[in-house]
């Protein structure tokens, strides 16, 4: 924006900008002027949203919380560039500009956002966008370079508590994911009305936000998320996820805050 | 005992389609993914032979969505072969005859039907699949999608399939990447109009 055209008469830089800028021989004779405005007149021109600059703010693509070439070589530098830098940037961007044209989405929080476009199964326009958006963010921070193995402490207690042990929770999931046909999502949810641990498959861009379960983690299916690294072998990169990419500390802290709305059972009070 | 599925022979090489779909793209396509539709649905075919023979009504009802993934997937790739040619045989080339008539008649152009298939090509979200479809029973064309490996039939039993463009990622993700509409713009260039002529031809003598 050109301060020199800027119209607004509180502008304060604009006449600034006028003298030291003009040449002599090119003094604008329209001159800006600028005075301090009264309260009164303040007060009315924000009642009326005349000359005020209105403050917008749309979502931002975040950056997962590692490099790109961190996940090597069970996901390669080259997927992440693909999958987050155009895939999920442009879910970003489409997001924003349906947005912009309505004004209710625009005001709702992301979660609330997801739940209202998804409208209860009949989707509008905006959810496939939104949720991808959320889906995508929360699909990187599930994963971690150094990831795999096993989970401790609390999340292990409550996964051998809702699943009879680990290898069979991870069985369980990779049997999900090899079971879910075309594009979609395998989850590790917290459910809240059953407080217990669950694996979800979910279609598309859906996600247990609409159910109102608490995603622990995630795992992309649709095939923009391993074609590149593991082609039709799906079945490869399901496996290469559990061992070597899952972040059991995101879902320790996604767990540790799940806690606070879900009550998972009686706190271990001493005898004496 | 209900015949097996094969895995139907392409009409073409692997690389005659290029540069519109490369050669790597259409060897994994056919080799790996109708080939894995068609095992799985061999397999839940025994499966179900084996449940009808024990009346087990549980496990019959189980098999549905298995059978209806997997032999979707292989009625809508052996169509999918068929509607592609290379260049040298036509590929590409403009229906004429009564398909080319009706297309004009029922869309303004061929270039105004294009248009609205690459569009709803690419307004489909996740898996799936875009068809020129015959409605054989009130004589009309129709631009149509269905999502997975649904075949045609499920969006009406008198539609007849006349062309059909994947839009699975796996059909161009290797060449595309992300361009969808990239691949929805070339794939008309090896577009075989001749196999749908053929069976509109068929349908509407």
């Amino acid at each position: 924006m050109n301060l020199l055209s800027c119209s607004s008469n509180h502008c304060p830089l604009s006449s600034k900008v006028l003298a030291s800028t003009s040449p002599p021989s090119k003094i604008l004779k329209s001159s800006v002027r600028v005075r301090n405005l009264g309260w009164g007149e303040r007060r009315d021109n924000m009642r009326n949203n005349r000359r005020v600059s209105k403050v917008v703010a749309y979502y931002g693509l975040k950056s997962p919380p590692y490099r790109l070439d961190a996940l090597e070589p069970y996901m390669s530098q080259r997927t992440l560039e693909v999958h987050w830098g155009a895939h999920h940037r442009g879910y970003v961007e489409a997001l924003n500009k349906q947005l912009a044209k309505n004004d209710i989405l625009y005001g709702c929080t992301m979660d609330e956002l997801i739940r209202v476009t998804y409208n209860n199964g009949n989707p509008l326009p905006e959810f496939n966008n939104a949720a991808q958006v959320w889906n995508h963010d929360f699909f990187w921070e599930s994963m971690q370079p150094g990831g795999g193995e096993m989970p401790t402490l609390g999340i292990l207690q409550q996964i051998e508590k809702d699943f009879a042990s680990f290898a069979n929770f991870k069985e369980k999931f990779i049997e999900a994911a090899l079971t879910s046909f075309g594009s979609g999502w395998v989850w590790l949810v917290l459910k809240r009305e059953k407080k217990c641990l669950a694996i979800v498959k979910t279609s598309n861009a859906v996600n247990p936000l609409v159910w109102n379960d608490i995603p622990i983690i995630s795992l992309d299916l649709w095939e923009h998320a391993y074609y590149l690294d593991y082609k039709n072998d799906r079945a490869k990169y399901v496996n290469t996820f559990m061992n070597h990419l899952v972040s059991w500390n995101a879902a320790a802290a996604r767990m540790a805050r799940a806690q606070a709305f879900v009550n998972l059972g009686e706190p271990k009070i001493p005898v004496a | 005992m209900a015949e097996r599925l094969s895995l139907p022979e392409l009409p073409y090489d692997y690389g005659a389609l290029e540069p519109a779909i490369s050669g790597e793209i259409m060897l994994l396509h056919h080799q790996k993914h109708h080939k894995t539709y068609v095992t799985n649905f061999n397999n839940a075919l025994q499966q179900l032979e084996d449940a009808v023979s024990k009346s087990d009504a549980s496990a019959i009802v189980q098999l549905q969505s298995a059978l209806k993934f997997n032999g979707g997937g292989h009625i809508n790739h052996s169509i999918f072969w068929k509607n592609l040619a290379p260049v040298s045989q036509g590929g590409g080339e403009p229906p004429k005859g009564s398909l080319g008539n009706e297309i004009e008649k029922e869309f303004g152009s061929l270039e105004a039907l294009v248009h609205k298939m690459n569009s709803e090509g690419a307004a489909l979200q996740g898996s799936g699949w875009v068809w020129l479809a015959l409605d054989k029973e009130f004589k009309r064309l129709l631009v149509e999608t269905t999502f997975n490996q649904d075949p045609l039939v499920t969006k009406g039993s008198s539609l007849v399939p006349l062309l059909g463009i994947d839009v699975w990622e796996h059909a161009y993700y290797l060449q595309y990447k992300n361009a969808k509409a990239d691949y929805l713009a070339n794939i008309w260039k090896v577009m075989n109009w001749n196999y749908a002529s053929e069976v509109y031809e068929k349908e509407c003598p």
